[in-house]
């Protein structure tokens, strides 16, 4: 299991415009290099990666293997109500990963 | 006792060319098996045509932060915002970024709405080559918007092997 880092407010007013960082550990192997015997190592990157907000979808990201590994993404969102931020990358050969974080609005 | 000193030198050193001249072979041929794909600025405009379709791509509001000079290209943080009041009226649908000479010219695109409050994304991104990097947002209503930045990369990403 991929480790994932998210950074956003435990806490925010209605209608304020947060911030939410994550990162998550993965060597984005870009299908380019070649390893030792020449022939290129198998592409193996995390492709799309989705932000919901009490289940609706507030962010979406299709990454490519310009992006460096440990892919870190910087988003903004409005602070609509108190709930779930949920987290969700999913990549070549079957990767997944979940995170997700409460948020409390006054 | 001689004859047998003797035969093991020159076998030994038969060997030794002949695996110097093996590795010298190798040594060029490997480069030459592996030589990276790479972008070109008419592919790229291909990825961006796919992106824009036949809307016309106009300049500006698109702000791309990236620094000019960069060390490592491994790791380069780039950061696209757009001007936007973020309404359901008025909002970036999407952003995209290309580059001219990575081996793909696509490098990420993100969706937005008007929960996004601001349209600003970071992240960090590879660069193979000192280039022009193009990022593309496109309008809630339909139109597209362009701004492009010259970078100057000193280590390219890891295009040599492993």
């Amino acid at each position: 299991m991929a480790r994932a880092l998210i950074n956003a407010p435990a806490k925010a007013k209605r209608g304020e415009i947060i911030e939410i960082k994550t990162l998550i550990s993965h060597n984005m192997e870009t299908g380019f290099r070649p390893d030792n015997t020449g022939k290129p190592v198998p592409r193996d990157i995390i492709t799309d990666f989705i932000c919901k907000y009490n289940g609706q979808e507030i962010f979406r990201a299709e990454l490519f293997p310009a992006i460096a590994a440990n892919p870190f993404l910087t988003f903004f969102t409005v602070a609509t109500e108190s709930g779930t931020l949920s987290f969700e990358w999913t990549g070549d050969n079957g990767f997944t990963a979940n995170e997700s974080v409460n948020i409390t609005v006054e | 006792m001689r004859r047998d000193d003797h035969m093991p030198q020159a076998t030994r050193r038969r060997f030794l060319i002949e695996t110097a001249a093996l590795a010298g072979a190798v040594g060029i041929a490997v480069p030459l098996a592996v030589k990276p794909a790479s972008a070109t600025p008419a592919s790229m405009r291909a990825a961006i045509r796919k992106v824009v379709g036949e809307a016309a791509l106009n300049k500006g509001k698109v702000k791309i932060d990236v620094p000019p000079l960069i060390e490592n290209g491994n790791a380069v943080p780039l950061t696209i915002s757009c001007e936007s009041p973020m309404t359901a009226d008025d909002h970036v649908k999407a952003m995209h970024v290309f580059t001219e000479k990575n081996p793909q010219p696509n490098v990420v695109s993100v969706q937005l709405g008007p929960r996004s409050g601001r349209a600003t994304v970071s992240t960090r991104i590879r660069l193979a080559d000192s280039q022009k990097i193009i990022a593309i947002a496109q309008m809630s209503d339909g139109s597209f918007w362009s701004s492009e930045a010259e970078v100057i990369v000193t280590l390219a990403a890891c295009l040599e092997g492993v």
